[in-house]
């Protein structure tokens, strides 16, 4: 990528300020991991028994997807700290297409989402997670894809907000909804009817499958499938959170 | 013929035609007109309140009017900011710096947003880190940075970049005499040589009296007065600018030109004071 393009610079920043906070990287971290133990090794027999097979090996896409949505999501909200500290004026009166500022935020996080993946995906190893390794560039893209559509979903809600006032309405109201409805925890094949429906239209759950394919070879819709769902709501929603960045006023 | 001439020779760079600014029943900027001509150094004054960092806003694209016409070096910030945004560069009056990251590496950020080539960048990045005496902490993180030298290093940045117009919005607040006088300088220097125009506000009235070609004093989202020091000066019968600025701006003055509304509001205020 060029090095003097303002994409370019705005995803640096992105990334610099994600490895110098340490404390945000542990603290991303310990909830994956709690997921990973709490919920691996406690509904792992009961999820054999079931016949559902090695019950860590179906979480672990589920608890990636976890934490690149609330990485993903807290860099798009990012917008609103920036603005509060002021740093946001600086790049809303840059002669640089404001999209082009956006883009350039969205593809930050999504990267640093990915790496927080990846480390969630070291630390199932350690548990005794077992995956196909020649399939994970594919489960890369996958989780990049899901970094950059909650960063843009995250860019759009905080280009709405003047404070972090909203910011518990959001964790209640649009994480945790869409990480508990979807194929991250349990296999959706089996569900009543109405939250069969919601999985299913719940964007996360596409991530996962995709992931879960390419890592441990089961999916649900399938890999092409998967794959064309999430990149074409990737771009409506990247396209509706650089119109709402667009227009923010300060 | 002459008259097209001269039209020429004094093209104006920023034009206000009766701008509002309106917060919910507060208008902020209340139908305020006033030109700045290419090259000139413009200041803006006002008591605290009065609207001016809202002007500013306004015509830097940060903020939308309420009504009223503008032309930024042509073009209009509501219908194409872009164009607009490729004509000035600005020192914000709140905190603007990412704390997060080095001094060096906020104005790198910002020589790349801006599209200044690499080598000017650097050479100007040196030289402006020395001039606001920066250099030597380049690369610490800013977050451990005094407000004075934040402040200085917002204004190195401000004037990394060099375009038609700068918006200074009280640059030099909470800066030592030196460095106010060096950094005024180098802004002098910029304007006569490369002609840029410098629009600033300050609290500072001798900065005022001493930089600025011509002064517009804004009160209350109204412009009260315009023209050099010595207009205002004249018009007001005062021996120093802040004289001026105070019978311009101070209650004797405003209540006697109030409207009937406002000098009811006042007599309230007096007899409740009593
Ligand atoms: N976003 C906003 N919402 C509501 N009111 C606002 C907003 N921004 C500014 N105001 C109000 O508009 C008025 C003008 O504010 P402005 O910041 O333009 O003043 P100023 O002339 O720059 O003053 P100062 O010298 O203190 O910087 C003030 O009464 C302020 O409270
Ligand atoms: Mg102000």
């Amino acid at each position: 990528m060029n090095m003097n393009s303002p994409v370019y610079i705005l995803w640096l920043r992105q990334v610099k300020k994600y490895f110098r906070s340490r404390s945000r990287i542990v603290g991303a971290l310990g909830q994956p991991t709690l997921f990973l133990i709490a919920l691996g090794f406690g509904f792992g027999p009961v999820f054999a028994k079931a016949g559902g097979g090695n019950y860590l090996e179906f979480l672990v896409p589920g608890i990636i997807a976890l934490s690149i949505l609330f990485t993903a999501t807290f860099s798009g909200i990012e917008v609103i700290w920036d603005r509060q500290f002021g740093f946001l004026k600086e790049t809303l009166v840059a002669p640089v297409n404001r999209t082009k500022i956006m883009l350039g935020r969205t593809l930050g996080g999504a990267t640093v989402a990915v790496v927080q993946g990846l480390i969630v995906m070291l630390i199932s190893l350690l548990l005794g997670f077992q995956f196909n390794v020649l399939m994970l560039p594919v489960a890369v893209v996958f989780m990049f894809l899901l970094g950059l559509l909650f960063t843009a979903l995250g860019t759009a809600i905080a280009s709405l907000m003047e404070d972090m006032q909203g910011f518990q309405l959001i964790i209640n109201f649009l994480i945790m909804p869409l990480f508990f409805l979807s194929n991250a925890l349990f296999p959706v094949d089996n569900l009543p009817g109405p939250l069969a429906a919601v999985t299913q239209l719940n964007p996360l759950s596409y991530g996962v499958d995709g992931m879960r394919g390419a890592l441990t070879g089961v999916s649900q819709f399938g890999l092409f499938l998967d794959f064309s769902v999430l990149a074409v709501i990737v771009i409506a929603i990247m396209l509706i959170g650089g119109k709402l960045f667009s227009k923010i006023q300060a | 013929m002459k008259l097209v001439k001269l039209r020429n020779m004094s093209e104006k760079i920023i034009e206000v035609k009766k701008l509002k600014k309106c917060f919910g029943s507060l208008c902020a900027v209340n139908e305020v007109s006033f030109s700045v001509e290419k090259g000139e150094i413009f200041a803006f004054l006002g008591p605290n309140g009065a609207g001016k960092s809202t002007t500013i806003k306004i015509l830097t694209t940060l903020l939308h009017p309420t009504s009223g016409e503008i032309l930024m070096n042509g073009h209009d910030p509501s219908k194409d900011p872009d164009a607009v945004r490729k004509s000035f560069g600005i020192i914000f009056q709140d905190p603007s710096l990412d704390d997060d990251l080095t001094a060096y590496e906020n104005l790198e950020f910002h020589g790349v947003l801006y599209d200044v080539p690499k080598e000017i960048r650097k050479e100007r990045i040196e030289q402006l880190l020395k001039i606001t005496e920066l250099w030597d902490r380049k690369d610490n993180l800013v977050k451990q940075f005094s407000g004075g030298m934040k402040r200085r290093l917002e204004i190195a940045r401000g004037l990394l970049h060099h375009p038609k117009i700068f918006f200074l919005d009280e640059p030099t607040i909470g800066l030592d005499p030196q460095t106010r006088n060096h950094i005024w300088s180098y802004i002098l220097e910029l304007n006569k040589k490369e002609g840029i125009t410098v629009f600033f506000t300050t609290h500072y009235m001798e900065e005022a009296a001493k930089y600025a070609g011509r002064i517009a004093v804004i009160d209350h989202g109204k412009i009260v007065a315009q023209g050099t020091a010595g207009d205002l000066k004249k018009k007001t019968k005062s021996k120093t600018l802040e004289d001026a600025f105070i019978k311009l701006t101070g209650h004797g003055i405003r209540d006697e030109g109030a409207s009937s509304v406002e000098r009811l509001k006042s007599a309230m205020r007096h007899m409740g004071r009593r």
